[in-house]
Order: structure tokens, then sequence, then C-alpha cells
């Protein structure tokens, strides 16, 4: 039945659109008549407009309209608070948008926007999280639906009692998604019909909420996606910019495009909070975890509740019979933080997985050998067997792979001339889950078949991958599969988001093909086409709630300045348990490219944020670094062949977020390892570092 | 950005006339600072004087030895030229270290060397910069200052001047050839900078209007054992967390001749002159380099944010000296 | 010949400029705002949008192009200083009938995700392979004084001005390492 296409290393289907630069991304689609949209964000943190003075930039040769709160059209409250923009003179944070300058050319409108005047009055603000900040209160979930709290057992006995003890406190910065495609939207209004061109993770979910804010049927409007230049979570939601360049292009009467710039993306668009960690373990002389505790601490804004499920990671990773995990937010006057590449699990698991291996060194363990020790066949949190656990494997084989039998634990034993090595290991897990999604399979008269779904391929391969299992699931061979994802007029379809993409969307597909080879059964070789349609709603809504997670071990060696501080990767190394992997060749793109962001975590990355201003000072590509070239020596991915049966029917687990989840803190416990220091605060970068120098 | 003129002068006297009568006016070189100045809002200039078709794009070897560097030379060109990549590594290193190969490509040897700040707070308008704006207050001082300076700055301004071509041309003793209104000059590269004092908007001595059209390597052997050493928070690619560029002659094992210059560290390039007076005529080891560094940085001013750049430049500072010792 | 549109007629004759650049082998004239970076002249003015606006700053390397051969920035270049001169953009890498070496080798290597600092990387792999073929040093060569060998710390060190948010990183070395070897 099968043609095997799933498991091939099949090129991307758009590479050739790619590499000749014809493939159209939001804001490149010709559009007659076409107005440019600049954003004007707040240049208060806290306050309201009392008057805007548009006198000056609508005297500025092209500009066409300033849209702000006194003149845009009126939207309906909507899902998202901070998409009721231009609405209304309150100012919640800084760089909200309070107004859009609309122009004949990107350059008449970056100048009409630098002339719009506008006076606030203002009030006190609070925008840095501590650990003893007044504000300080327990959600009532945390993202998307997790209890804020959880325990077992009896932590603080538990704890007491232990012969070996850590207790250590964690903190990393807010990190700014950065795709380099900034948000960006193309839109039209053509008899009350909308369509716009948006870089967003999910046509369907921003046709919904484009619905609820413009007071029309989703009928009328469409959102095309064709190509999208990244997003990491950041593009996950219906952000600004459809808004804004939507709100623009009515009141306007025209088409309008408009691109935030790179400045503008580091807060409005959402950002990872920053987080406090205390993380607690407690084991007893063989390294056997007895108590756990995870206490995490972040942010959210005055107009929504954001609540990072940071210590979530921490209920299933690893057992012990006394647990606790719990969160606390503060409401700061900071835009709200939002998803940025697994969510949760990535700074729970920098803490988690940092203290393991401090546990293990206060232990006198091997961190692998720790690791195996505190492995669970049930999930400690629901208490039912997990679908598939193979950290031990992934554990196992990484470190087979990388070399690590016969490590010297001590810290400094590694030295090659003026450069202190070390090496460092780190698990990783994320959650295989899956959401509801429909699709339809056409046969046409000539042998070939169309299957379409609103996927969306933000880069991580999801065309090429559909189309494999389409092949698969019609028992044809690929090359006669057409396949139609990126646009909300297209099957109605989960978001690229939360690594459930492939495992929802190929759910669909393959009951579509099924459906249609039914239908095709019956009726015989067809005359003119025959579509078959599925709906996996009620599917994926009756599967049984188990614990379903993927895995991985990631194995990091950094060399370390010993005159200077600085910190280099020279390889990084993990293996990963997903389940079936669709395509080798997108799989370890995703797997490596979630790896590099965890290393742009661990040695780079950082929001500055003044709280003067109230905003993120280094916001742009120069100051706030992310990691190039130059800096990823070696990266390698592997995965184990894994199957379970009770995942969906393609048995895939979703690999976008877990190579991201622990990486950060495979690469500190290596820069300890290295260095014999323990840097517990993000990003580990020579000024923590320089200390350890004889020069200095 | 403001609308602006664009003019394209026939030779050196029309490009200085032109920005002798337009009060807003700038010479464009490569563009890689003020293109993005001027789309911060940071520069607006009415005209801008297009220099990089005038014929100051070449290196020219001098009869005593040294070298002319032509104004609209570029980075990558004058890295790669082999007299400088033999004669003088120290600048074809600090020029490799800078910025990306697609800059290199663009950068001007004169507009590398009066590029602005790269402080977030000159970079941003909204935020209050006596640099860019005079009176406004300096917001760095007590901001997010681990970029900023440790030596020499005031309470008016703690930026650092951003290049590392600069910081190599100051340890070569460079002169700088201008052209103002009063015609040509030369100006010693060690007076071309300023403090930024009271005033840190007035970052050159140079007249308004002036334009760089060539510098001037003077012949200097020593040079020849050179290096420029940079540490940056990346592998690549970022302005420098610390820099030194050192020249140093040894007779024996005594110091004959030195020459320091550190970058990232203040509002110029600048050059180590008490340390290289401690290191001249003894016996160099490591640690006189150590010596020599903490006299140098003895008058530092760590800010909050940039305590590490004091050990740092000490650390660099001993490490390019003994490795040029034992080359 | 299009381009120019509503946009030239906005602002007035002193601030813009008329422009002939070569692009991509074809002479294109184009009256421009003298504000409009190269960048902004050949996506909205010339519809060659395979060039990208990533940060529009210099910082990320998307809207590399070749200008008279060689790799820069075109968001920091205003097309009004390009006059006369010749412009390579990435639609201009590939033969008539097919992909170039690089890109056939981008495609085989899987070297990019999003596809939006594609573009930029292949010009920037384009011209860095110029500058190694004429002995240009880079900030890893060891000895100044001869040709660089391309090794994959070359390559790194050399295409680091191009960021990479999906970070394909080592399989733009590698791809870029194919066809330095078979060229």
């Amino acid at each position: 039945m099968s043609t095997g296409a799933v498991g091939r290393a099949y090129p991307r289907l758009e590479g050739a659109a790619k590499v000749t630069g014809t493939a159209r991304y939001a804001v490149e689609y010709p559009v007659d008549g076409v107005t440019y949209g600049w954003a004007v964000p707040s240049a208060v943190v806290r306050g309201r407009i009392t008057r805007i003075d548009t006198t000056e930039a609508l005297a500025s040769p092209g500009v066409l309209a300033v849209v702000h709160h006194g003149n845009a059209p009126r939207m309906a409250p909507g899902p998202q608070p901070e998409l009721r923009l231009l609405q209304e003179p309150t100012v919640h944070y800084r760089g909200q948008y309070v107004a859009v300058v609309v122009a004949t050319s990107l350059e008449a409108a970056r100048e009409g926007a630098r002339l719009v005047r506008i006076d606030y009055d203002t009030g006190p603000h609070s925008t840095v999280l501590t650990d003893d900040h007044p504000g300080l209160y327990k959600p009532d979930q945390v993202n998307p639906s997790y209890p804020t709290d959880t325990a077992e057992g009896d932590f603080d006995a538990g704890y007491a009692a232990a012969p070996v003890r850590v207790d250590v406190t964690y903190r990393t910065p807010a990190y700014h998604n950065n795709p380099m495609e900034p948000h960006a939207t193309t839109a039209q209004w053509h008899d009350g019909r909308l369509l716009v061109h948006d870089s967003t993770q999910g046509a369907t979910p921003v046709r919904a909420t484009l619905a609820e804010l413009f007071e029309l049927p989703p009928e009328s409007i469409r959102v095309v996606a064709e190509h999208v230049g990244g997003g990491f979570g950041s593009k996950g939601y219906a952000k600004a910019s459809v808004v804004l360049a939507a709100l623009a292009a009515r009141h306007m009467d025209r088409p309008v495009k408009l691109a935030l710039t790179r400045q503008q993306l580091f807060g409005p668009v959402g950002y990872r909070t920053p987080t406090i960690q205390r993380v607690r373990l407690a084991a007893d002389t063989d390294g056997r975890l007895t108590a756990i505790c995870h206490d995490a601490i972040s942010q959210t804004s005055t107009i929504r509740e954001f609540a990072e499920q940071t210590a979530v990671y921490t209920r299933s990773m690893y057992a012990a019979p006394h647990r606790r995990t719990t969160h606390r937010l503060v409401r700061l006057d900071v835009p709200t933080p939002f998803w940025m590449r697994a969510p949760g699990e990535c700074p729970g698991a920098y803490a988690l997985e940092s203290a393991v291996d401090e546990l293990a060194i206060a232990v006198g363990l091997d961190p692998v050998e720790l690791r195996i020790r505190n492995d669970t066949a049930v999930d400690p949190d629901q208490g039912r067997p997990f679908t598939s656990r193979n950290l031990v494997a992934c554990l196992r084989e990484g470190a087979q792979r990388f070399g690590w039998a016969g490590r010297d634990p001590s810290p400094r034993a590694g030295r090659d001339g003026r450069w202190l090595i070390g090496t460092g290991v780190a698990g990783s897990s994320y959650p295989a889950r899956a959401r509801p999604s429909t699709a339809t399979a056409t046969a046409r008269p000539d042998g070939s078949f169309l299957v379409q779904i609103n996927a969306t391929d933000i880069g991580t391969g999801a065309r090429t991958a559909i189309w494999q299992v389409a092949a698969d699931a019609l028992g044809v061979p690929p090359e006669r599969v057409e396949i139609r994802i990126g646009d909300s007029a297209l099957p109605t379809a989960a978001l690229a988001g939360g690594s459930m993409g492939t495992a929802s969307w190929s759910w669909a597909v393959i009951r579509a093909a099924q459906a249609l080879r039914e239908k095709l059964r019956d009726g015989g070789p067809p005359t003119g086409e025959v579509t078959a349609e599925a709906d996996t709603t009620e599917e994926v809504g009756g599967q049984p709630a188990l614990p379903r997670y993927a895995y991985g071990a990631q194995f990091v060696e950094v060399r370390v300045d010993a005159d200077t501080g600085e910190v280099r990767l020279n390889r990084m190394l993990g293996v990963f348990a997903a389940g079936r992997v669709v395509n080798p060749t997108t799989a370890r793109s995703q797997l490596i490219g979630g790896m590099t962001m965890g290393l742009s975590m661990a040695l780079h990355e950082e929001g500055l944020l003044d709280e003067r201003y109230g905003d993120w000072v280094n916001h742009d590509l120069a100051t706030y670094h992310i990691t190039g070239c130059a800096d990823v020596e070696s990266i390698e991915a592997y995965w184990l062949d894994e199957r379970d049966d009770e995942l969906n029917p393609a048995g895939v687990k979703g690999i976008g977020e877990i190579g991201i989840v622990g990486a950060a803190a495979a690469v500190a416990n290596a820069v300890h390892h290295a260095t014999g220091v323990r840097i517990r605060e993000l990003p580990i970068r020579l000024d923590k570092l320089i200390g350890i120098s004889d020069l200095a | 950005m403001k609308a602006f003129r664009y003019h394209r002068p026939a030779d050196v006297a029309e490009a200085v006339a032109v920005l002798a009568a337009e009060p807003q006016a700038a010479y464009l070189g490569g563009g890689t600072n003020l293109v993005d100045l001027m789309k911060l809002g940071v520069q607006r200039p009415d005209v801008l004087v297009d220099v990089t078709r005038l014929p100051l794009d070449t290196v020219e070897e001098l009869p005593d030895g040294g070298l002319r560097i032509g104004a609209t030379v570029r980075n990558s060109d004058l890295a790669a030229h082999p007299v400088v990549r033999r004669d003088y590594p120290v600048l074809a290193r600090a020029l490799l270290a800078a910025a990306s190969g697609q800059l290199r490509n663009m950068a001007t040897t004169g507009g590398n060397l009066l590029q602005r700040t790269r402080c977030v707070y000159f970079q941003d308008t909204s935020k209050a910069c006596n640099k860019r704006e005079p009176g406004s207050g300096c917001a760095a001082l007590h901001g997010q200052n681990r970029d900023l300076a440790v030596l020499d700055w005031s309470e008016q301004c703690v930026a650092t001047h951003p290049s590392d071509l600069a910081v190599a041309l100051a340890a070569l003793d460079t002169v700088v050839e201008v052209h103002d209104a009063d015609g040509p000059r030369d100006v010693r590269i060690a007076d071309l900078y300023r403090s930024p004092g009271t005033h840190p908007e007035r970052e050159t001595t140079l007249a308004r209007g002036a334009l760089i059209t060539a510098v001037r390597l003077p012949p200097l052997p020593a040079a020849r054992r050179s290096t420029y050493l940079k540490v940056r928070d990346r592998a690549s690619f970022a302005f420098a967390a610390g820099s030194v560029a050192a020249v140093l002659n040894l007779d024996g094992d005594v110091v004959r001749d030195v020459r320091l210059a550190y970058g990232a560290v203040a509002h110029r390039p600048w050059r180590a002159y008490r340390a290289e007076e401690e290191l001249r005529g003894r016996p160099f080891s490591p640690e006189l380099a150590a010596r020599a560094a903490d006299a140098e940085l003895a008058e530092a001013r760590p800010l909050r944010h940039n305590g590490f750049k004091v050990p740092l430049t000490r650390a660099i500072t001993v490490r390019a000296l003994t490795e040029l010792a034992s080359s | 010949m299009q381009g120019g549109g509503e946009n030239a007629t906005t602002i007035d004759e002193r601030h813009s400029s008329r422009v002939t650049v070569e692009v991509n082998g074809a002479s294109r004239e184009v009256t421009l705002d003298n504000r409009t970076t190269l960048l902004d002249a050949l996506r909205e003015h010339l519809d060659l949008t395979g060039a990208k606006k990533g940060c529009d700053h210099g910082q990320c390397g998307s809207c590399t192009v070749l200008l008279d051969g060689r790799r820069v920035k075109s968001c920091l270049v205003f097309a009004v200083t390009v006059d006369g001169r010749s412009v390579v953009t990435v639609e201009g890498l590939a033969g008539p009938d097919e992909l170039s070496p690089l890109q056939a080798a981008f495609i085989a290597h899987d070297a990019f995700q999003c596809g939006y600092c594609t573009p930029g990387q292949l010009c920037s792999a384009r011209g860095m392979l110029d500058e190694v073929s004429r002995g240009w040093p880079s900030a890893v060569t060891g000895d100044l004084n001869t040709p660089a060998k391309l090794t994959d710390a070359e390559i790194r060190e050399r295409m680091a001005g191009n960021l990479c948010r999906c970070a394909a990183y080592p399989h733009i070395v590698a791809a870029v390492r194919q066809t330095a070897a078979s060229s």
C-alpha cells in the first residue's frame, strides 16, 4: 500500500523557488495602487494620549493619512486585548503601536511616522521582574491550560531528610524570537471582503481573529501565507501587523503593505518572558532523586495574562516520591510575553537540567548515569505509563556517538593550549500532541491527485512532509501528488506550532486519502474529479489522555579562552526519539536549528531592559546577538527508530521544539566542566568568566 | 528620513565647496553607518555629497617607505593589499576583524575613521543623548552601559569609538590628510579625535565640512611584527568587547620600540602611551606587559556594567605582546 | 521598462533622480526618490523581491546582492549612488535553463529552512568565493602573506555576515564547500 515516500530524504518542494528568489513572502505580491503603512510606536510606557498632531506628517510629500485612535475604523473587542489597536488613547506598554502612517512610498511613510507628534499623560510604571516584586500572584493556570502548582508526597520533609541536596536559582533574560522575516502583511478590501497576505504560522486562526475584530463572516476573509520567513512562535497568532494593515487599508479604501521594522519586533509581537527559577533537588547517596521542587517566576502584561509554563517540564521528566512545582507571575507595564520555541520546556529544562548536573557533582556520579538512574516508565505527573519513553536510549546512544565514556568529571580537567575544554550533557523532552484539522483529497482523471489543507510551512518542511504522507496514504508515487497549503481558502487546519503541525495535518490528510480510496474503490476509475474530505475533530478529541512525549539527549563540548573568558562551541550532538521521521533531511535541519537556538540562548541572547524607558534598548540585530555562522563549528542530530502506536496515524511526535529543550543546559554544564565556574544567569558571556583569567 | 538632494562632485574642491555652502550637508562614503543613522533619524542631512567616485581610491607606496591610502579605498581592498598584509599586519587584521565581508566591501577608509558610536542611546532618538542632542542628558551613564567607556568619559557622555581600523591607525602614528575650506592639511591621528568632555557632539578636531582625502602611514619596519587582537561576544560580526593593536620591536629581549592602542574603552581609539613608556627599554616579559597595562588602566573608571573591560584589556595586552615577543 | 509609478511623482525633482542601472544583465531606468535604497528599488520598483529585508540596517545580510561583482548589503546603498553600475540579485544567479551549482548545492544540502535569508546567503557565497579566488585573507587566515585555503573555518568566518535564525549554518557551509570544490 505504501509507496515508501515517508522516511525518504526528499529535497524541499519549494527549494527551487527559494533559491531563485521567486518564492513570494507577505509583502512581495505585486498589488495595483498599493500604499505603504508604517507603524508608530508609543514613546511612553504607561499613559494616555492627550493629543495627536498630524499636521506636519500630513504635509510631508507622499503621506496620505495618519490612522490613530481618533479616526481609525472601529473594531469589536476580539480575543486578545493587545490586538485592539488604534481604538483608544490608553498606552499599556512602551512600543505599543499608536498610529499608522500611510503613504505612497516606504520613504514617505518612514518620514511621516517620524513627524507624528504625540502628547501623553504618563503614570508611574514597573517593568522589571524581581523575585520579591509586590505584584507576584498565582495565576489560575499556565500556558496553555496546565495546573499552576502541583504537589505529591511531602517535598519539605523529603528534602530535609535527604543526604544530598542542591538548592539553586537560575535566571534567564527576555528573549526575542527574531524570525528573519519581520511580521508583515499586505491587506486589501474589495467589496467588503478582506484579502491579506500575512507572515503567520496559521492562516486559519488569523482569519478567525480578523473575523471577530472586523465582525465579518470568516468566508469574507482570505488569509494567504504561502511562504513564511520563520516565526518560532511569534507568528503563532494574529499579530499587530495584520491588524494594522487591515485597519489602514479599510481606512484608506486602498491596499496597504505594512512590515514592522526589526526594531519594532522587540516586545510588541511577543517574546519569551524573563524567568527566575529556584530548583531544589534531593537525592540519596546513589543519586536517586527523592525530592524535586521547581518554583518559577515570570512576567506578564497588564492587559493579558500569559503564564509561561516554566516548571511543567519538571513534572514529568524525572521521578521522585516528593515533588512540587509552582508558578508565580507579575503583571508589569510591558508587552505581553508570548510563545517562543518550546515555551515553558525551554527555560524550564535549562534550570532543571543544570540543577541535575549540579546534583550529579554533589553525589559524585556521572551526569549521564544519574539521569539513567532516575528514569521512569510511568509519568510521575499523570501516574500513567508513557506511550513511549526512550530517554535512556537517547542518552546511551548519544554518549557513545559523542565519546562520553572515560570523561574526567573534574572541572578544568581538559586543556588545549590556552583553551579550557569541557563537556556537558542534558536531557530533553517535549509533549507530542495533535489538534483537529480538515483536509481534502482529489483524484483527477489524468491519474494525479490533489491534496489540500491549510497547513503552513514556516521553514519546517511541512509542505514536503505532508506531500510524502499523502503519497503513501494514497498509495501512489509522490510525483503524482500535488499539495496545496498556506491559504485559509483551503480546508481549515491547525497552526504550525507546539510541534504538532505534522501530527495534526498528516492525520487529516491520511483520513482524507483513505476516504478517497474508499470512494474510488466503490466507483471504479474516475471520469471526472472525485474528492473526499476528512475532519479529525472527533477522532483527535476522542483520543485517550495519555502521556505522550518525545525525548532527547544533548551533548556539548565547549572551549573557554583561559585568558579572556570567551566561550566557543567545539561540537554539539543530539540524539532524539521523536516517533517516525517523515523526512530525514528536513528533520535534521529542524533539530539542529533548535539546538543552535539553544546555543544562542546559552551564549548570546539577552534583551536588556532599561527600567527608566521601559523597553529593551538593544533592539536590533547588531546589539541583540543571535548565533551566527562562525559560532557553529560542529553540530549533529541523530534519532532513534521509534514506533509508537498511541500517537497519530503517521506515528510522528513533532521535532520543531525539542532541539532547543535542554540545549542551553548542556552548554552551561560544559562551561562549568571547562572552568569550574557555574553561571546561573544566562547568557554566559566573557564578562562573567573573565575572573578565571590569569592575565586579567 | 528627510528628503535630501544628491550631489556627485567632480573633484575634492567641489565636494568641499558644496559642504561649505550647505549647512546640513554630509559626505556619503560607503554608507554603512550614515545610511543606518539616517534611517534612524539620528542624522538628517539636506544634501548628500557622494565622494565615492572621487579619485581617492588608490593605495600608493611612498618614497620614504610609507603608504598613502586614499580615503575611498574600501576596507576589503585595503585588507587584501599585499603591502598592507606584509608590512602592516596590525592594519590588515584590524580591518578583517571588523563587520562582515559585505560591509568591508562597502566601507571606506575615511568613513570608517569618522563612524559614530554604537551606543544604543545615541542610536535611539526617543532617548536622551548629549552627543545626538546636546543638553538632553546621557541616558547611558546610568543605563545599560556594558559596551561603553571605562577611560576618559565624562558625565555628559560615556560612548566608545567603534572602529577597529582607527585603533590600528592610532598605533601606527598615522597622518590623516584632510581638505577643508582652507585647503589641504595634515592632521596627526593623535590629534584627530576628541575626548567627550562637555561637548560630546564634537567628535573630531576637524572643521565642519572637512573631507578626509587620505591617510598616510609612516614607514615603520617594526610594524612587520604587529597584530590586532579583538575579543567579541560572538565569534564574528560583532563590535569589540575589547581590542588591542600592538607593534613590538625587540633588541634581544629588550623592548626597543612598542606601539599599543586599545579599542572599545574610550570615546577615541586609545593610544596607550603610558604602557608604552613602561615597556620601552626594559627586558620583555609577560609580567612587564601586565605592569604596563596596569599603568595604562590605572585611571579606568568602569561603569555599572562594564567593569570586565579593565581586566579584559589587561589580558589581551599581555597576550598580544607576548605573542609578538615570541614570534 | 516599468517602475517609478506614483512613488516617483510624490517627491519633487530636487529630491529625486533618474537612475540607470544594469540589473541581472538588463539595463533598467527608473526615477527614484533619493532616499530609496537599492533594496527598496529592487523590491518596490523593479519587482525583484528576491533580495530580502530582514533588518534594513546592514545587520542580517538578507539583502545581499552583487554590485559590480562584489557582495554588498543593498539596504545600506542608496539606489541613486549605483547609477551606471551593475547589480546581480538572486534572480540573476541561475542560468536560463538550470540552477547554478551553488543554488543546486543549497537544495541538495538543505541549506535553508524558511528561505528568507537564502537569497542573501547565495549572493554572499557567490561574492565570497570570488574573494577567495582573488586570494583575499580573512580574520581566521593564519598567514596573511599566502592565499587562504578554503577550510570550513574560513567559510564560517566569511559567511558570518549572513544571519540565519533557522540556523542552517552547517548546511550552508557544506553547500559552499561543495561548490568551491567542484569549481
